[in-house]
């Protein structure tokens, strides 16, 4: 293992952010997995300090192949992890809508871009991230829909989900979206976990990128057999709003079974505990996402369920 | 009229409303124009509010000479403004990147949907933004240049100082003025002044701007002062300045002063050991219309436009 700092910001008034690379191995520039890019992906950030635990020992024992070389960043904005804030500490910009970066811009384009000039070219790119609602999400390997995806590729990882999704226009700034545009093979990893680490399921995320390395013979590991993974679009979540707004109590978690016509959720009166509205399951499957706040608004995305039946495009 | 056009129920005893006041002649004929002016997206940019009182004081005070419809909405994020809060609070995205929504999407994005559907069908729309807390503007229009032919000639009545046509970038096709002149509502966007400030001027000069617009759509036959013309430019006359150290940034000029490239134009110095970090000069020769007002800056802040510049 090598360690090198990757980019270095200067502060004013803290410490400067150093941006730490860990290599592994040596040769052409294989893989890449990225961490923290935002101030509260602790568990993102957990599971690149537990990848490269075990990949010390790999490496160890020989076990990466001659002629590969895997780059892991564990955390790029601990500047805002360590005041508690998800976006950049002046101006609340966020990283990841800052790719391909500009040497000569705003501070986090220049962060965005010192960090993509050292991590563009690797041949697979891998992101931990979190999603853009608050709450809890099974987790999934995502991959942007830009015309050259490898839905094979990412079966790999052996998760039991792979979303392909059509871009957005602000997908056009993230660092997944880049990667492809420089030609990299993008996967963006999703955990149920974000602000708390829970080592069972970053271990799983271990699991499922070592077995994605092995696969693309970048390391030999005996993998444990991973999922045959379910292709799944946007088409085939079904979301659940509330009416109501309150207190909001609910009874399903991400990856549970439900069948239609289950309770999924009750909205509670703030003052007077009345439930004011229950929420069903429309359809049998699987809950794919679910708010986690313990207030809701009205009109908010509770659930979305990943219809049974439906996958594989 | 006042209308509330969007509630969205909050989780304790509390509605976050959109809403809109609709000034409009006492008789209607039925094929009156509709102009709407829209600010408050983001919480901390409070140029557009005194704009939107000064609009109404005079349209309510000289309402024979109104002929069409004027929708005023002082606030797309009331709560980011009672809060000073820039994004929308308890939903980390700036909602000028969310449009146009999504009706089975999260709170923000449902509101910003409603937005649109509100906003559609009107004339013209005045999206009016006061830059940041960081940044102060010279009063100015920003126009995407794929619709720079269409809006051009509304952009020149508005009485601003500048239009700047920038290039078209994937992002802001999720800002709010672009979904609008998707689905053919033109809207012109405004920048003017300096988040968290009101300055006076800049309200009324933009608002002469507004009345002169709705003079030539037929809306307004009140009296009109005379506006000025709009230097217009393109990305290639507009120099950059950044930070190029972490530290205090001093001024030694202002706002819209004139420099020669080469001229200083200030300097970022530290608190701490009384040197400075570094002498700022002028990248090229024109004048500064975008300067820094938040004094600290990291390395690669924004510390002042230059107009006129030569290509960078
Ligand atoms: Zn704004």
């Amino acid at each position: 293992m090598r360690e090198e700092i990757l980019y270095e910001l200067h502060s004013p008034y803290r410490e400067s952010l150093k941006v730490h690379g860990y290599y592994f191995g040596q040769g052409n520039k294989t893989a890449c997995i990225v961490g923290a890019l935002r101030g509260n992906e602790v568990q993102q950030m957990y599971v690149c300090a537990r990848l490269i635990e075990v990949l010390k020992k790999l490496e160890a024992e020989g076990a990466i192949v001659e002629g590969q070389e895997i780059l892991v960043i564990p955390s790029v904005n601990h500047a805002s992890m360590n005041i508690g804030k998800r976006f950049w500490p002046i101006d609340d910009t966020d990283i990841n809508r800052m790719f391909p970066g500009y040497h000569l811009g705003e501070t986090t384009q220049r962060i965005a871009s010192g960090l993509f000039e050292k991590i563009r070219g690797y041949q697979y790119g891998i992101q931990l991230t979190s999603f853009y609602m608050m709450g809890e999400i099974i987790p999934h390997v995502r991959i942007l829909d830009l015309g050259y995806h490898n839905i094979e590729l990412a079966k790999a990882f052996g998760m039991q989900y792979v979303m392909l999704r059509r871009p957005r226009p602000y997908d056009s700034t993230t660092l997944n979206y880049n990667w492809q545009v420089w030609e990299s093979n993008a996967f963006s990893l999703y955990t149920t976990h974000t602000d708390e680490f829970d080592t069972p399921e970053a271990m799983r995320m271990v699991d499922h990128i070592l077995g994605f390395l092995s696969h693309c013979g970048v390391i030999t590991y005996r993998k444990r057999p991973g999922y045959a993974s379910h292709v799944v679009t946007d088409k085939n979540l079904v979301t659940v709003q509330t009416a109501t707004s309150g207190l909001y109590r609910y009874f399903r978690n991400p990856g549970e079974v439900v069948h239609k016509g289950d309770l999924l959720a009750q909205v509670l009166d703030p003052f007077e505990a009345t439930v004011q509205e229950e929420l069903f399951a429309p359809v049998d499957g699987t809950v794919f996402f679910r708010q986690k706040s313990h207030l809701i608004n009205q009109n908010a995305v509770a659930f979305r369920l990943l219809e049974e039946s439906t996958g594989d495009m | 009229m006042i209308e509330r056009v969007i509630e969205v129920g909050l989780p304790v005893d509390e509605k976050l409303v959109i809403v809109r006041n609709r000034l409009q002649p006492d008789e209607l004929r039925g094929d009156e124009r509709r102009i709407a002016i829209v600010t408050g997206t983001h919480g901390d940019e409070l140029e557009g509010q005194y704009v939107c009182y000064l609009l109404n004081d005079i349209i309510q005070k000289n309402k024979e000479h109104l002929h069409g419809i004027v929708d005023i909405y002082p606030a797309l994020n009331p709560m980011g403004i009672d809060s000073i809060t820039r994004g929308i609070p308890m939903f980390d995205m700036d909602m000028n990147r969310i449009f146009p929504g999504d009706e089975r999407g999260a709170t923000a994005e449902y509101v910003a949907a409603g937005i649109i559907k509100d906003l559609s069908g009107a004339d013209m729309c005045i999206d009016i933004h006061s830059s940041n807390i960081f940044l102060r503007e010279l009063p100015q229009i920003r126009i995407n240049e794929q619709s720079a032919l269409k809006l051009l000639p509304f952009a020149e009545l508005l009485n601003m100082d500048f239009i700047w046509v920038h290039s078209a970038a994937t992002v802001l096709e999720a800002t709010l003025a672009y979904s609008l002149n998707q689905i053919g509502v033109p809207t012109l966007v405004v920048e003017m002044g300096v988040g968290m400030r009101i300055d006076q001027h800049n309200g009324q000069q933009l608002v002469d701007g507004i009345l002169n617009l709705m003079q030539s759509m037929g809306i307004w036959t009140g009296p009109v002062p005379n506006v000025r013309c709009p230097i217009i430019s393109r990305d290639g006359h507009v120099g950059y300045i950044n930070a190029e150290k972490s530290g205090i940034f001093v001024s030694q000029v202002d706002h819209l002063d004139t420099v020669r490239q080469g001229d200083v134009v200030g300097a970022i110095v530290s608190p701490l050991t009384g040197e400075v970090l570094h002498q700022i000069q002028a990248p090229c020769s024109g004048m500064i219309f975008t300067l820094r007002e938040y004094p600290v800056v990291n390395e690669g802040s924004l510390i002042a436009r230059i107009l006129g510049g030569s290509v960078q």
